[in-house]
């Protein structure tokens, strides 16, 4: 069971790298609006005149 | 009441319009606005707008154009907007009329409909839209005239710094809410981990590993998202006032030791889990609590859009067009016809009909003329006239009522979370019950004691009971949402619960808020020619008379046309001479006023007046022909709802602004006791009125005006209904996007519901965590068993909350009720 001595650390880590990306979309402003972009994905599709 | 007409919904905004004359097109329209807007979309070929948007939301477009010089000057430029490319221009706008997907997909495709705009991205949580264009090929007031023909008004944003601050909270709370839910989740596969292996043994290195490694993360949750409930907790102590923090924190500390001490000493149970997860669960909860309660609350800063952005100032020089916060006292304005007075002041010269409603609530225009007083934010309707500006911006009676409002909203009680209120309490009790279980077992069985001590503790995991109140209210808000409420506060559905006593305003509330015409006396096919002349006036009496009324070609051009204030209008339509106004104008402009129809219309016009209704005369030929009758007429619905509303148990009551008699006709017409019908209150006293009502029992205000506002606000529950000012959106808990009053019922009946269901749940994992506890005192239950009967109480309240009949259509409706069924299929999945 030593393996667990590598596992846990390594799977805390991808955790943290998560949390980390999470941070920075939170930060970066990408879920300030989370009302638009379900919405707008009905009309993408619209053909350009 | 109007004899059988038969009604189609406007093609464009969908308000229900009498469909009078005979060469009906397929396509019905309630106002020249509308059929502007119906034409622009099309002949760009948008039309799929009306497939997407939510008919429910899609607003008249009846305001008269406004005025947008101003976003066109260098101090404007200076201010709002900024250079992103060489030629290429952006700025922002707050746009409060988007609601729906058919509103982003119309204006996102803004450079369809103006050339030189390049891109317009819609930011529907805010309400802001972002335009980017070319300089030289379009000017911002164009654009800006575009989208104010399609309803959608574009405002500069707010300057200063609060909204940028507010991006700022949201994002700071929602990075704190990952932070706690990654740690909750790693703590439980930790705590699943040493749960397994009190089962199936394990090694003691191991057990030491899972316990630190749970230390770390839970010290992480506390230290960083958890710092939110020390702090508030520690401002409670130094202020010495009650905080629902407080015990919160009680809770985390004594938990948290306990579990230190545990793991330093290398025996004994941690809770780590336990803690990290409550953690998450009350941040979550707030979070959405928040952002429910804010999505409104923008409009507060919306109220100065009443005022028009620019004024036209005298100056030496001449007219010059200037910012309207610019203006002093003395300054000399004036102010076109369909424009709203920038400041309040006194007419210097000339003469016009003012719609005053948004501040006193009166339906019917008033007239105003030399050295009368007009107010900031109230529509010049008729006539230029010159003002001399007494108070500008903050001075103005507008913001007094903003300052109002404010202050009513503050005063409101702060919203405790039932939920948050109840865990702290249950968390304090539980420690404490387990404390005392662990130093009892330690004279009976010291063996077991700290085993039973822990069990108690993992088998009352306040989940469930944190989990039971948000997880209802939620599930209700959103189906609520669907259904055309739109609900700020989860405390609004215990109020509307509670409440036994409602007060309506009339204007607009009860009433559909504007004049149309209830009857028509006389010769029926000189109405198309009649609206084709009033098409070119912006009064309302003349848009009451337009509505729903198809010109035929021949009819479309109206010559001579000659209006004077207060009086009416005449013109040539079609080859004959046509005059429209009050009787007393008409007479003097006719000669043949002596005939037996014309003494009978005059007759019927002055019973009429005393009715309460406006009569306006029509002559043709110099003889008066036909009576229209104007009135605020009320609501189709509103009989039927305060009927529902009396069965329901509640005290229905007026509260309007508008003439004490006017008042006590809509009170007999709808079946309110006459003795609950107040008239003539001034915003001052309805807001004093709910106020004092507020203080004995819960209480529902239902308006629509500013001058409700305060009111609003300081009622339990206040509901804004469709179509209503901005200021009176932001002040009411609840926005009903349905027009009438027949959502009403829909949220008492719905609110009354969730109630049920949320003591339903309440009382499910009281008595399971009752069973849990006198189980595990007994010794029935052990650590490992406490765990997984742990997840079983979640899994019971999740499914009463998502079963729960709120706001679906297996709610059983009297059978009087006429409002159709709203589209869609059950609100519920």
């Amino acid at each position: 069971m030593g393996v667990i001595y590598v596992m846990v650390p390594a799977a805390l880590l991808f955790a943290v790298a998560a949390v980390a990306a999470f941070i920075w979309a939170a930060r970066s402003g990408q879920f300030d609006d989370a009302d638009t972009p379900p919405v707008r994905i009905l009309h993408d599709d619209d053909p350009s005149p | 009441m109007p004899p059988e007409q038969a009604v189609t919904p406007c093609t464009h905004c969908g308000t229900p319009t009498p469909s009078v004359g005979v060469a009906l097109g397929i396509h019905v329209f309630c106002c020249r606005g509308c059929e502007a807007a119906y034409a622009l979309i099309t002949t760009c070929g948008l039309d799929r707008f009306y497939a997407l948007r939510n008919a429910a939301d899609t607003r008249p477009v009846t305001n008269a154009p406004h005025d947008f010089a101003a976003f066109d000057t260098e101090d404007f430029r200076r201010r709002h907007v900024r250079t992103v490319a060489p030629g290429a221009l952006e700025a922002d706008f707050l746009i409060a009329s988007m609601h729906c997907g058919g509103c982003v997909y119309l204006l996102e495709r803004l450079p369809r409909l103006v050339p030189g705009v390049e891109e317009a991205r819609v930011n529907l949580h805010r309400g802001v839209l972002r335009v980017r264009w070319r300089d030289d090929a379009v000017a911002l007031s164009a654009i800006a005239r575009v989208l104010d023909a399609l309803g959608y008004t574009p405002r500069p944003p707010d300057p200063t710094a609060r909204h940028a601050a507010r991006t700022q909270d949201e994002r700071r709370e929602l990075v704190r809410l990952g932070v706690a839910a990654a740690c909750a989740g790693n703590a439980m596969i930790y705590a699943v981990a040493l749960y397994a292996g009190a089962f199936e043994g394990i090694d003691h290195a191991h057990a030491t590993l899972f316990r630190y490694l749970s230390l770390a993360v839970t010290a992480v949750a506390l230290a960083w998202p958890g710092r939110v409930f020390f702090r508030n907790a520690w401002a409670a102590l130094r202020t010495r006032t009650p905080h629902l923090d407080l015990p919160i924190t009680l809770a985390l500390v004594a938990g948290a030791v306990w579990s230190v001490i545990s793991t330093l000493r290398g025996e004994g149970e941690v809770y780590f889990d336990s803690l990290s997860v409550l953690v998450f669960v009350l941040l979550a909860g707030r979070l959405l609590q928040r952002r429910r309660q804010q999505a409104g609350s923008d409009a507060v800063e919306s109220l100065f859009s009443l005022t028009p952005p620019s004024a036209r100032k005298a100056t030496p020089e001449g007219l010059a067009v200037v910012s309207a916060d610019s203006l002093v006292a003395g300054d000399e304005v004036e102010v076109r016809a369909g424009d709203s007075f920038p400041a309040d002041g006194l007419i210097l010269a000339g003469s016009s009909a003012v719609d005053q409603s948004l501040m006193t609530g009166e339906s019917r225009p008033a007239q105003v003329a030399r050295g009368d007083a007009v107010l900031a934010g109230t529509v010049n309707l008729t006539d230029a006239v010159r003002v001399r500006v007494e108070r500008s911006g903050e001075a103005t009676r507008l913001a007094g009522l903003v300052r109002l409002l404010e202050d009513a909203a503050r005063r409101k009680a702060p919203i405790v979370l039932l939920a948050d209120r109840l865990t702290g309490i249950f968390m304090v009790g539980m420690l404490s019950l387990a404390a005392l279980a662990a130093g009892a077992y330690l004279f009976i069985d010291p063996a077991r004691a700290v085993e039973r001590a822990v069990a108690l503790l993992v088998v009352t995991c306040p989940c469930a009971l944190g989990l039971a109140t948000p997880l209802t209210l939620t599930v209700a808000l959103g189906r609520a949402a669907r259904r055309g409420l739109l609900i700020k506060g989860a405390d609004t559905l215990e109020h509307v619960a509670n409440a036994r006593t409602i007060l309506l305003d009339k204007t607009g509330t009860i009433t559909l808020g504007r004049p149309t015409v209830v009857r028509w006396v006389g010769d029926e096919s000189l109405r198309p020619a009649v609206a084709s002349l009033e098409s070119r006036l912006a009064h309302p009496i003349a848009r009451a008379l337009c509505e729903g009324i198809t010109v035929p070609p021949h009819l479309r051009d109206a010559a001579d046309v000659h209006h004077t204030t207060g009086g009416g209008c005449r013109g040539v339509v079609g080859g004959h001479a046509l005059i429209v106004g009050s009787p007393a104008f008409v007479r003097g402009s006719t000669r043949h006023t002596d005939t037996p129809c014309a003494r009978a219309l005059l007759a019927e016009a002055a019973k009429a007046a005393r009715e309460g209704l406006t009569p306006v005369l029509i002559a043709a030929a110099d003889e008066p022909a036909a009576l229209a009758l104007l009135g605020d007429a009320v609501r189709p619905d509103a009989a039927v709802a305060v009927q529902t509303l009396h069965q329901l148990g509640f005290t229905v009551g007026i509260l309007s602004g508008d003439h004490p008699e006017v008042v006590a006709t809509v009170a007999r017409v709808v079946g309110i006791d006459p003795a609950l019908a107040r008239g003539g209150l001034s915003p001052e006293q309805k807001l004093a009125y709910v106020r004092a009502r507020a203080a004995d029992e819960a209480v529902i205000f239902v308006g629509d005006g500013v001058n409700d506002a305060a009111a609003l606000a300081a009622a339990q529950v206040g509901v804004a209904v469709h179509g209503g000012a901005e200021a009176a959106l932001a002040a009411a808990d609840v926005y009903a996007s349905k027009p009438g009053l027949s959502p009403l019922v829909d949220l008492i009946e719905g609110g009354r519901l969730t109630m049920r269901t949320i003591r339903r749940n309440l009382a499910a994992s009281f008595i399971y965590n009752i069973l849990a506890v006198i189980g595990t005192l007994a010794g029935f239950i052990t650590p490992l068993l406490a765990a997984l009967i742990m997840p079983m109480s979640s899994i019971t309240v999740l499914s009463i909350a998502l079963r729960g009949a709120a706001f679906t259509d297996r709610v059983r409706r009297p059978a009087t009720r006429t409002e159709p069924t709203p589209k869609g299929g059950p609100a519920w999945a």
